[in-house]
């Protein structure tokens, strides 16, 4: 009994820091309606600054000194990073605004390794809270106690703020209706800066309390972020009590799940988002919302088919590319492979994002699944290439069917956040489950049959079945089903109001999309030889974000260009710096702040311009089709 | 003359939010070929009435029976397969699509191609989808983007899509509202027109009562959620209740109508 009860109070002391990361997350929504994927960052940033500072000046005083001031010097910085990147993105479709705080997520990556280095730094204990306190037999840390308390202290501070001082009654008001407070003569700009900067400090704040607990390591943001995504899908965006309980909710279904399946804890947190999101889908706390904006942006071109000659282009193009074999060398074709495979992979994700308007924070899932699937058959069952290329996708088609389900009934950026999540899920059990996947040593020696082992042959396929997937995809663009697709992007309320079951129609792309991504992870599976959980990590998942952005979110055949381009730029990248992350990150942010059509898209308005007619309004990106809803 | 079929029963209509009584106990019948108004001042509930009639909104009590179905509490979708065209407020339309395929979309999903993975949907009963919006005036729109199109002829597209199950009645909720005045009676003559030609019921709320009075058969009004009177246009006209609610007699209304006339 005692030892449920010790557990029980484990799982509460590892919510308060949760519940900060998610409260902070929660309030900078409310008011700025960005989800700010660098939340995690600011959380590792201030504990790897807390851990300086303690380390540095001893003494009580030097300890909590240190970690007030550097959750005050994150808040800084979140200052700074609001003021000269968030400010000109608050007009811009949901999509972008996660994407640009997800490249600063990356660079801070590379930044702290760079000024941390990449070991584990162990912080010093707590001074007053060293012990532990005994219960029953069992040995509670003292220091538990005290996050124990802390998290209800700053749940009521925070509650008094937002009840009692003029600036909370702001940010209530701004929550509820931004665009009235700013008709009335409030400031917007330093509301959103100072509620940024109070959300930031409470993420740093959490990182930073966290150091006795935990090693500083620089992987711990996205850990976090993931976590705290299922708190406020569960809790509710924008409700601080939601955060609260959420937090509570998912520590004690990890401290006591660890009993329940030892090795795939996370399975039971799972199955509480999903019941929580098919009876409330809009969380506990939170209140329905109607989606303000569109997630990827508008175009004004219509799409068309294309004409005879750019399908005979298109032809010439591949035909060139077929031939590449009688001229390159080996590691050029492996090369051409992998670019070849992502190309599959980004058109899948183009599919959902720009048909279906739902953009996929997780599609590496379904990739990797499909890479997994390949690696079981033909390891465990010891089936021919041929077999295990049709049959391994089913796999990603599986996961797809059962996550797409869900991830459906959201949209936005809950949407994002929930696919996000399923891929860590998928992610966790790939790395946990030891004994079927290999965790982290993955399955090895998955070889193609003779007649692919060749580079050239393995080249000739995979171009092949990229061609034929993304031709094939191009049909469905245009096919009635893509049609009635894009009409539910426009607008469910009118699609609904002529026949068109939206979430039916949502659940058919996703789970195309998902058989797609899974093509590409079984090739993917045979090009490598074998599989990792990295195969279906976060960093691919952006990957493919990044590459249908680059493209032009907006075009038909963006995806196609941003996969070659992408791919071909982050493969020499990896080759010439250590600092990718850093590199990439930038490059993230630039494309949002100032390219955010992509290449095709950038092409297209260049030759509409030429042709003398108005060029397609810009602004359409930034502004929302308000009639739809 | 036979009297034509009853599209539409409504009876004993029935919604509340927290305490206010949006609609209380309406009843009213819509024949085949006929237009009927449903007019009151703001707030009297007819946005709630027709969200209820269309599957938008859920009754508290009460039963809608449509073409001698029972549809209460049914979703739109299963209510628009029955024969229904809705269009709305704020009009609300594909807006990154052509004003063709916007019909396009509507005659897939009525002929129930929607998971049709290999036809070609620029080619989807092109002629018919041409057809429509000839018929409603815009024939020569096809090929624009419906993101570039002004106000009124976003109505007008509405109506087509509207059109495109070939219903047996339209629900339109304020089809006028934010036009022109020219534009009102042009698009409400074509509606009517429209409505006789195929035998179509329409329903349709409206503020502007010289629309109401020229275009409408039949005419019921509400008032704080129930209805106080039904009849003829000029019936209606000289009800000394309908007259004390628009004119205004109550506080409220009397207090607005002052500063209306004040401006």
């Amino acid at each position: 009994m005692a030892f449920y009860v010790v557990q029980f109070l484990t799982g509460l002391a590892s919510a308060a820091s949760l519940f900060l990361v998610a409260s902070g997350l929660s309030i900078i929504f409310g008011v700025t309606r960005i989800v700010n994927f660098a939340h995690g960052a600011f959380y590792m940033i201030g504990a790897y600054i807390a851990f300086t500072l303690t380390d540095r000046f001893s003494g009580a005083f030097g300890f909590w000194g240190g970690i007030v001031v550097a959750a005050l010097a994150v808040a800084l910085i979140g200052v700074l990073v609001e003021m000269v990147l968030l400010r000109r993105i608050y007009h811009v479709p949901e999509l972008f605004q996660l994407l640009a705080t997800f490249g600063l997520t990356l660079m801070v990556q590379d930044l702290v390794v760079l000024i941390w280095g990449p070991d584990d730094l162990v912080g010093r204990r707590a001074p007053g809270f060293k012990g532990a306190v005994d219960f029953f037999g069992q040995n509670i840390p003292s220091y538990d106690l005290f996050l124990i308390v802390l998290g209800p202290v700053v749940l009521g501070i925070l509650w008094l703020l937002f009840q009692r001082t003029r600036w909370g009654v702001l940010v209530r008001a701004a929550t509820q209706d931004r665009d009235m407070v700013a008709a009335l003569g409030v400031n917007q700009k330093w509301l959103f800066t100072s509620v940024f900067a109070v959300g930031v400090f409470l993420a740093a704040l959490g990182g930073a309390l966290q150091i006795p607990r935990d090693a500083v390591h620089h992987a711990m943001d996205l850990r976090i972020i993931v976590e705290v995504f299922v708190v406020v899908v569960i809790g509710g965006l924008g409700s601080i009590v939601g955060a609260f309980v959420a937090a509570v909710l998912v520590s004690e279904l990890n401290a006591f799940g660890i009993l329940i399946f030892p090795k795939i804890s996370i399975i039971l947190v799972f199955l509480v988002m999903a019941v929580v999101l098919i009876v409330r889908p809009w969380g506990l706390f939170g209140r329905p919302e109607a989606p303000a904006r569109r997630t990827p942006g508008l175009t004004v071109n219509p799409w068309r088919p294309l004409t005879s000659n750019e399908r005979l282009a298109a032809l010439a193009a591949l035909v060139v590319a077929a031939a590449l074999p009688l001229f390159a060398g080996n590691y050029a074709l492996t090369v051409g492979s992998e670019i070849a495979i992502f190309v599959i992979f980004a058109v899948s994700l183009h599919f959902l994002m720009a048909v279906g308007g739902l953009a996929s924070f997780g599609h590496a899932a379904y990739f990797g699944l499909g890479a997994y699937g390949v690696a079981f058959l033909a390891k465990m069952a010891g089936l021919p290439m041929i077999v295990c290329l049709l049959v391994g996708p089913l796999l990603g088609l599986a996961g797809a069917a059962v996550f797409g389900f869900f991830a459906v009934q959201l949209s936005g950026v809950y949407f994002a956040m929930l696919t996000l999540a399923f891929a860590q899920i998928v992610w966790s059990i790939a790395f946990q489950w030891v004994s079927v996947t290999g965790g982290d040593n993955g399955i090895l020696g998955v070889w193609p049959s003779s007649w692919a082992a060749s580079p050239s042959h393995f080249y000739w396929l995979a171009l092949g079945v990229a061609a034929l997937v993304t031709i094939a995809l191009r049909i469905a663009v245009f096919s009635p089903f893509g049609y009635a697709l894009r009409a539910t992007r426009d607008s469910a309320l009118r699609s609904e109001a002529i026949g068109i079951n939206v979430k039916r129609m949502q659940w058919t792309a996703f789970v195309i999309a998902g058989t797609t991504a899974g093509i590409g992870g079984a090739l993917f599976a045979y090009l490598k030889g074998s599989v990792f959980p990295d195969n279906l990590g976060i960093s691919l998942s952006v990957d493919a974000l990044v590459m249908v952005l680059l493209g032009g979110v907006e075009t038909v055949s963006g995806a196609v260009i941003g996969a070659i381009v992408y791919k071909a730029l982050n493969i020499w990248l990896v080759s010439q710096t250590d600092l990718s992350k850093l590199v990439l990150g930038a490059f993230i942010v630039l494309i949002v702040v100032v390219f955010p059509k992509g290449i095709v898209g950038m092409l297209e308005m260049l030759a509409q311009r030429r042709k003398g007619s108005s060029p397609p309004g810009s602004t359409l990106l930034a502004k929302p089709i308000g009639s739809a809803e | 003359m036979s009297v034509a079929p009853t599209l539409l029963a409504v009876e004993g209509l029935t919604k509340s939010y927290g305490g206010i009584h949006a609609v209380r106990g309406v009843s009213f019948e819509l024949r085949a070929g006929e237009i009927l108004a449903l007019i009151g001042p703001n707030g009297a509930g007819k946005s709630t009435c027709f969200d209820m009639l269309n599957g938008q909104n859920r009754p508290d009590a009460g039963r809608i029976r449509l073409l001698g179905e029972d549809t209460t509490g049914k979703k739109p979708r299963e209510v628009w397969r029955l024969g229904v065209g809705r269009t709305f407020q704020i009009t609300a339309t594909f807006a990154t699509m052509t004003v063709r395929e916007n019909v396009q979309v509507a005659l897939i999903s009525h002929q129930k191609h929607l998971f049709n993975l290999w036809g070609s949907a620029p080619r989807f009963d092109r002629d018919e989808a041409v057809r429509l919006l000839e018929l409603v005036g815009m024939g020569g729109y096809a090929d624009r983007p419906c993101g570039e199109l002004a106000y009124g002829d976003l109505k007008r597209l509405e109506l087509a899509v509207a059109l495109a199950n070939e219903p047996k009645l339209l629900l339109m909720d304020e089809p006028t509202a934010g036009m022109a005045p020219r534009e009102r009676i042009d698009l409400m003559r074509l509606t009517a027109r429209i409505a006789r030609e195929k035998s179509i019921g329409v329903l349709f709320t409206e503020h502007d009562m010289d629309v109401v009075f020229e275009h409408a058969d039949r005419i019921i009004v509400l008032n704080r959620g129930t209805l106080i009177a039904e009849g003829a246009p000029t019936e209606v006209r000289g009800n000394p209740q309908v007259q004390a609610v628009y004119l205004g007699e109550g506080l409220v209304y009397d207090a607005r109508h002052r500063e209306g006339a004040s401006t």
